[in-house]
């Protein structure tokens, strides 16, 4: 789960980490009443979306007077910011955090994150903060450290040195670091986030670190013993038909394609949306009914998936197994008596009941063209596909 | 032959009395799995389907001499009760609950070092001797017993369609296993692929990836520099967008890597025959494997 910049920012100042003083604003009214109070300038307005790259799209700007601030924060306040993360399509900004600026001396990196494959809790830091990491990494490999937390220790202060005096931190400022580093650590295990971001980690002319920004993302699967954590979600950043689909326990991913498909199980959505590319169309969707799905989840997954207006053809591809093929079939008739279906629906299923299953939709008076297997119903798409063209 | 499990895999199952684990373990019976033991916390004493009940696996495991377990318990409560089944010295630990924190198996997964058990999942549908024994909760009708194929793989539906296909050629399996969907896993491809050059009744594998993390890579480095026998590729992914965990919660492409080119391009690498459709994956696999199936 991700949070905003600000939220973050507010976790870190509860644990100590030192962050500049801001305060968040849903209207403009707000941005005048924080930018009275500022005490001195440059002031910082930055936008509030989940995603990077904000500055790249004219999501963060610099204000030097009281009127600069109103005047930035009118231009970025309900704008539709694109970045390089948002897609082309960009999100509406509907809160800013106007914070006070500090001065650099220098920008660094820093940031935990889960290593899957050492199983533990890796910190990262760069001298070349401040900028894309992935571009660092890849260009200049050497300018990132690496420290590799065991869980089952825990953070030992020897960690926190050899961060430092390999990241080449002034002397005034380790015992600051090291600190901060700590404090990162029992947030990051505390609350089961599964990244801590800052970038930049600065050092001001007065050799004081600040948290400038601050990413962090929470294991979903851990979510359930957090619920204060739960409380900071922005269901304002969800895509909607991903929310309603959440709600019926549907995984449902949206996607730009036009050919809509429903499967049971992640691995065989994944490699049914790769067939759909591959019989020359896109998918529009991710959608796994899972593995105990009943028919009504079924029929409401057959609604998500048309309430999508791009989508020009469904494929359901079901692999029965716990999920009876008897039990899909009847969702996918009563989807059809209660929602209409106005595009074509190729049904490929196998597995536990096939035959009554097939029984069901052929009874049903419905027009759905049944595929024997993968590949069947990959030409069957393909046609269908190439027909719209 | 097989690996792993086989027919005299005695099977326990933690938190038999519930739902899920209720109606598989009836499954696994009915596939002819040798199930001696149960255990729920509370309810020792009790018998479910004939099988009796212990509140704790080591007594369980004394009392019947079960040396695989099979874990239903909510994730809330897994990772205590794999730490438990590691204790109490169980070899195999199979493990299908899914959405256990990610900082619980991290813990798990440290703790296991140096330890007797083996774990496989969290997140999997299981492992399948077919002929012999189940434990997981995949279909057993689809398998076919006797090789001299392995499958092993990250998914559960999509290893289904992997081993319907297999069968649907008369292209038997010796062992089929799901190592599991989420980042943090104990039994890896690599420990499969060791465990299937080694058993004589398999002459090739089946490997079953997906985008996410790098598991496929490093597999393919071993079967390059340590397998004699064919494996056949597939990996699963290919449009899935970045930054999305793609229902698995390992499955997800983060800062460009874990990508499905990656992937097939490692596989490509390392020997091994890629699969591109997975509508033809039996079809390959016939040819490939052709000297081994009549």
């Amino acid at each position: 789960m991700k949070i905003h910049e600000y939220q973050a920012k507010e976790l870190l100042r509860l644990n100590k980490v030192p962050v500049p003083l801001g305060f968040v604003a849903h209207s403009l009214a707000e941005v005048r009443e924080i930018a009275a109070k500022v005490v001195s300038f440059p002031v910082v307005v930055k936008a509030q979306i989940h995603a990077g790259g904000r500055g790249k799209g004219g999501g963060v700007k610099l204000a030097h007077s009281v009127e600069e601030v109103a005047a930035r924060a009118e231009k970025i306040l309900g704008m539709n910011l694109v970045t390089p993360q948002t897609g082309p399509a960009g999100k509406k900004v509907k809160k800013l955090l106007i914070e006070q600026g500090v001065s650099i001396k220098h920008e660094y990196y820093l940031s935990l994150v889960h290593d899957r494959a050492s199983a533990g809790i890796v910190i990262m830091a760069s001298v070349a903060g401040g900028m894309d990491i992935e571009k660092v990494a890849a260009e200049t490999p050497e300018k990132i450290i690496k420290v590799n937390v065991n869980p089952l220790l825990g953070i030992q202060s020897y960690h926190c040195r050899n961060a430092a005096f390999l990241l080449g931190l002034p002397v005034e400022a380790i015992r600051q670091f090291n600190q901060i580093i700590n404090s990162l650590y029992q947030l990051f295990t505390e609350k089961d986030c599964s990244q801590i971001e800052i970038n930049p980690l600065v050092l001001t002319d007065s050799d004081q670190l600040y948290a400038l920004d601050a990413k962090i993302n929470f294991d979903e699967s851990a979510l359930f013993r957090h619920k204060e954590i739960l409380e900071l979600h922005d269901p304002e950043e969800d895509d909607p038909l991903e929310a309603e689909a959440a709600r019926f326990n549907l995984n449902y991913i949206k996607l730009d394609g036009n050919v809509g498909n429903m499967v049971n199980g992640a691995g065989l959505a994944m490699a049914t949306m790769d067939i759909i590319k591959m019989a020359g169309a896109e998918p529009a969707n991710f959608l796994d009914v899972g593995g105990g799905a009943n028919a009504e989840m079924v029929e409401n997954g057959f609604r998500i998936i048309l309430k999508d207006t791009n989508v020009k053809a469904i494929l359901v591809n079901i692999f029965g197994g716990i999920l009876r093929c008897d039990v899909l079939a009847q969702g996918i008739v009563q989807a059809a008596k209660n929602s209409h279906i106005d595009v074509p629906v190729v049904v490929r299923m196998e597995g536990t009941n096939v035959e009554q299953g097939r029984k069901i939709l052929a009874d049903s008076g419905l027009e759905l063209i049944t595929a024997v297997d993968l590949q069947d119903a990959a030409q069957k798409i393909g046609s269908i596909v190439g027909g719209l063209k | 032959m097989s690996i792993f499990i086989g027919k005299n895999t005695k099977l326990l199952v933690q938190g038999i009395t519930g739902r899920e684990g209720q109606f598989h373990t009836k499954q696994c019976m009915d596939y002819g799995t040798q199930v001696v033991a149960g255990v729920t916390p509370g309810k020792g004493g009790q018998e479910m389907d004939r099988v009796p009940v212990f509140n704790t696996v080591l007594e369980a495991r004394r009392q019947t001499g079960a040396n695989c377990s099979m874990i239903f318990v909510p994730p809330a409560f897994a990772a205590d009760a794999i730490l438990e089944a590691i204790d109490a010295e169980i070899e195999l630990i199979v493990t299908i609950t899914e959405g256990i924190p990610i900082l619980d198996m991290m813990r798990v997964k440290q703790y296991m070092v140096g330890k007797k058990s083996r774990l496989l999942g969290p997140n999997c549908p299981g492992i399948i001797t077919p002929g012999e024994s189940k434990v997981g909760i995949m279909p057993g009708a689809i398998h076919k017993a006797g090789g001299p194929i392995g499958v092993v793989s990250r998914s559960g539906t999509l290893t289904y369609e992997v081993v319907h296909q297999l069968s649907m050629q008369g292209i038997g399996q010796t062992t089929c296993i799901g190592i599991g969907g989420d980042p943090v896993n104990g039994t890896d491809f690599i420990d499969c692929l060791k465990a299937f050059e080694a058993d004589p009744e398999t002459k090739g594998v089946v490997l079953v990836g997906e985008i996410g993390g790098s598991a496929e890579e490093e597999a393919c480095q071993f079967i390059k520099n340590e397998m004699s026998k064919a494996v056949v590729g597939f990996v699963a992914g290919l449009t899935a967008p970045p930054g999305r965990r793609m229902g698995h919660a390992g499955a997800i492409i983060s800062g460009g890597s874990g990508t499905a080119e990656a992937k097939i391009e490692a596989m490509q690498a390392g020997g091994v025959h890629v699969c591109k459709n997975l509508g033809l994956l039996g079809e390959l696999c016939r040819e490939v494997f052709a000297e081994f199936v009549n």
